[in-house]
């Protein structure tokens, strides 16, 4: 579904990644684990489409196609969703309207028929349920105002909506209390198909205690310097990271 | 609503409905300005003697008085004497034939803004010769204003019919004096809009230029008085989303509004006067004075605007609170892109006791623009335990325009209450990459962060109106990203 091959990228004068190397298939859920600085949210911004990164060598294929020709929003209509560490703000425009435009565009793009306000808030309603999320959530605006948890909530929620092919979800348990972290979590794996491939970028183990990854990847310096199945996360956080640096460097 | 549109739709393909009828039937006058032209204007509207004599003292008093040059606006200067002040409507010949002849970017825009195709050739000057089936329809309208005793008509006609009222509140609210273009404007006024809205009632539907369409041709120099008696109740709406294009350049319109003991008046404005291209050549100057008085208790004028259109804007609609617990309201979005400048704000002076005033004022700046609010808040020493607040935001698009505020207070009681609240903020990178993620394109993320940015002021509109001011925004801002 997703294959990454020798990616080059960098943010104005700072090179980030360095050859990495990746492949996702349908229905795997992947863990990308790694110190600050590593490279782990510039590869979720590169895959987005972020216009900030530029990408001076390697492909990246998604579906078959070359996600690097894409604009983002055609990135996400063909089923790209990231799930921001950083949920901006948009006042004034209230989070409904965001996500009823977000779900038809790609129906839209899908040849489908929009859905009218009435399914709309059946669905998100439903969604909402199962996130334990207030339906009042609905008519804030956009992120404006929201704990660092709601804002997390709110990103599952547009995720549940847009029912997409590959979500890479950014550092969504940072900043989380447990509760929050296990609303998430139940978001997420309700959310696992063999349909769809889920990339989850995190800093820590716990996240993997309730979302079990099928693979575990530790970047490093923008490469991918270990992969393994779930006990390399336990072994990272038992060894930390000077361990895979060691290791990649030996 | 949809009945109700319909209405409106059938109604502005008329051309002339009988009773709005203009009685100019003679050429335009040739260019420059002096007493013959004055009293040439009034001889042809058949006015009666004092009115001409309002207007030679206003031109005598224009004469002596300069131009402002304190706006934070750009322009050069205009030549009074070739300007010609009398321009009767044109003749079917001079006309487009059909909107094949019309610009296609035009007709680009009406597309956008959804108008129905018979309007768009109405708004675009057609010669249309079909005649519609809506004779029934604003004969109900009429009858039903009548019926509620309520006076509204061209303003030429309100002289001729209705002098007393006339005599009494014309200048009333803005002085012949006031300013420079309200000068002007008394001395040369052409045509307008006349309302009075009896003791106690409150008129039955809202009252909106569309009505009137022979106004097409005198928005030049344009003179409306409303007036609300005792606890009577009255929304009016000015303007039109659809673009306007006039071959004059200068616009100096003078609005004044009279509430008295109870009454209230809403006004509310959409300006889509042509911008000028991409380089500000040919678009509008607009030079309008607008105030409102309340002139007794309990008083309440509320002013709504959307502004989109004009290369240069100069308006600062105000209210006198003058009555004990009068309200005035100021609601504002100004928008302005590539070389448009706008000085836009309000002047809420609080004369009587426990007056209050709310200021709310969006100004999004796109291209080259420059935007300006000013806005003066008085307090005189009797106006005991008035209030104001007010809130000043200025949203940024691109990396060349302005924003700039000039707020004014003058507090001369120590029991007022003044506050006011300014941001500037910028349409975020981060703001349209997320919106962007979301599957949404770039120039729909633009409209619903502006959209968003304007909802205070939107949801003061009229329904109708709200939902076309809307689409306008975003027509306004097309292009303004990327």
């Amino acid at each position: 579904m997703l294959k990454i091959k020798n990616l080059h990228a960098s943010i104005g004068d700072t090179k980030i990644l360095n050859g990495l190397d990746l492949e996702v298939n349908p229905g795997e859920v992947h863990a990308i684990m790694g110190p600050n600085g590593s490279g782990k949210s510039t590869l979720a911004q590169v895959i987005a489409g972020h216009a900030s990164y530029v990408v001076s060598d390697g492909s990246v294929e998604f579906m078959g196609k070359d996600l690097l020709e894409l604009e983002p929003e055609e990135r996400a209509r063909e089923g790209v969703f990231l799930g921001f560490q950083y949920p901006v703000e948009i006042p004034g425009v209230n989070n409904a309207y965001l996500l009823k435009a977000a779900v038809n565009a790609k129906r839209k793009h899908q040849g489908l028929e929009e859905i009218d306000a009435f399914e709309f808030l059946k669905m998100a309603r439903e969604k909402m349920a199962t996130l334990d999320m207030d339906p009042s959530f609905l008519k804030r605006g956009v992120n404006e105002g929201f704990s660092g948890g709601e804002k997390k909530r709110n990103e599952i929620l547009q995720m549940a909506m847009l029912e997409p092919r590959l979500a890479i979800l950014d550092e969504t348990d940072s900043g989380l209390d447990i509760d929050a972290l296990k609303a998430v979590s139940k978001g997420i794996n309700a959310l696992r198909d063999p349909e769809r491939a889920i990339v989850l970028v995190t800093h820590y183990q716990r996240l993997l205690d309730y979302v079990e990854p099928d693979f575990v990847h530790v970047l490093s310096a923008g490469k991918i310097v270990r992969s393994g199945d779930k006990s390399l996360a336990l072994k990272l956080e038992e060894k930390g990271y000077e361990w895979v640096r060691e290791a990649a460097t030996a | 609503m949809s009945t109700e549109s319909t209405e409106i739709e059938s109604l502005v393909n008329r051309r002339y409905e009988h009773g709005f009828v203009t009685d100019i039937e003679t050429d335009s006058l040739p260019p420059g300005l002096d007493e013959g032209v004055i009293r040439a204007i009034s001889a042809r509207k058949k006015e009666p003697e004092f009115l001409l004599e309002w207007r030679l003292k206003a031109y005598r008093h224009w004469l002596t008085m300069r131009e402002p040059n304190w706006a934070h606006v750009n322009y050069t200067p205009i030549d009074y004497q070739s300007i010609s002040y009398f321009s009767a409507p044109k003749s079917d010949a001079d006309r487009p034939k059909s909107l094949d002849e019309v610009d296609p970017k035009l007709l680009e825009t009406y597309e956008k803004l959804g108008i129905p195709l018979h309007e768009r050739a109405r708004l675009a000057g057609v010669a249309v010769d079909a005649v519609f089936d809506s004779v029934s329809v604003a004969t109900t309208f009429k009858d039903k204003l009548h019926e509620a005793g309520v006076i509204f008509c061209p303003f030429s006609e309100a002289v001729i019919n209705h002098p007393e009222l006339i005599k009494k509140y014309l200048g009333s609210v803005v002085p012949t004096r006031d300013n420079f273009f309200a000068a002007l404007n008394s001395a040369v006024f052409s045509d307008g809009s006349f309302v009075y809205i009896p003791k106690g009632v409150r008129c039955p539907m809202e009252l909106s230029t569309y009505f009137r369409i022979n106004a097409a041709n005198t928005g030049q120099f344009e003179r409306t008085l409303i007036i609300a008696d005792e606890g009577s109740h009255v929304s009016y709406l000015e303007g039109c989303t659809a673009p306007m294009r006039d071959e004059n350049q200068l616009h100096a319109a003078v609005v004044e509004l009279v509430a008295l003991k109870d009454a209230e008046i809403k006004y509310s404005t959409v300006q889509n006067w042509y911008p000028g291209d991409e380089n500000g050549v040919g678009g509008i100057y607009n030079f309008v004075t607008k105030r409102g008085d309340c002139r007794g208790e309990n008083s309440k004028i509320s002013w709504t605007q959307v502004e989109t259109g004009s290369a240069i804007t100069w308006k600062y609609p105000s209210c006198i609170l003058r009555g004990d617990n009068s309200v005035g309201e100021f609601y504002s979005v100004a928008v302005a892109n590539n070389m448009q400048q706008a000085d836009t704000g309000t002047k809420m002076i609080h004369i009587g006791k426990n007056t209050s005033s709310t200021i709310v004022s969006k100004g999004i700046s796109a291209g080259r623009a420059q935007n300006a609010y000013r806005g003066l808040v008085k307090i005189m020493p009797q106006a005991t335990g008035a209030r104001n607040h007010t809130q000043c935001d200025s949203l940024l698009i691109g990396k060349e325009c302005g924003a700039h505020t000039f707020p004014y207070m003058e507090v001369r009681n120590p029991t007022a209450k003044v506050e006011h609240e300014a941001t500037t903020s910028k349409i975020s990178e981060n703001q349209l990459f997320y919106c962007r993620q979301r599957g949404i394109s770039e120039e729909d993320a633009v409209n619903m962060i502006v959209n968003g940015f304007c909802k205070e002021v939107f949801k003061e509109l009229p329904m109708e109106f709200a939902v076309e001011a809307q689409a306008l925004l975003n027509v306004s801002l097309e292009g303004a990203v990327g």
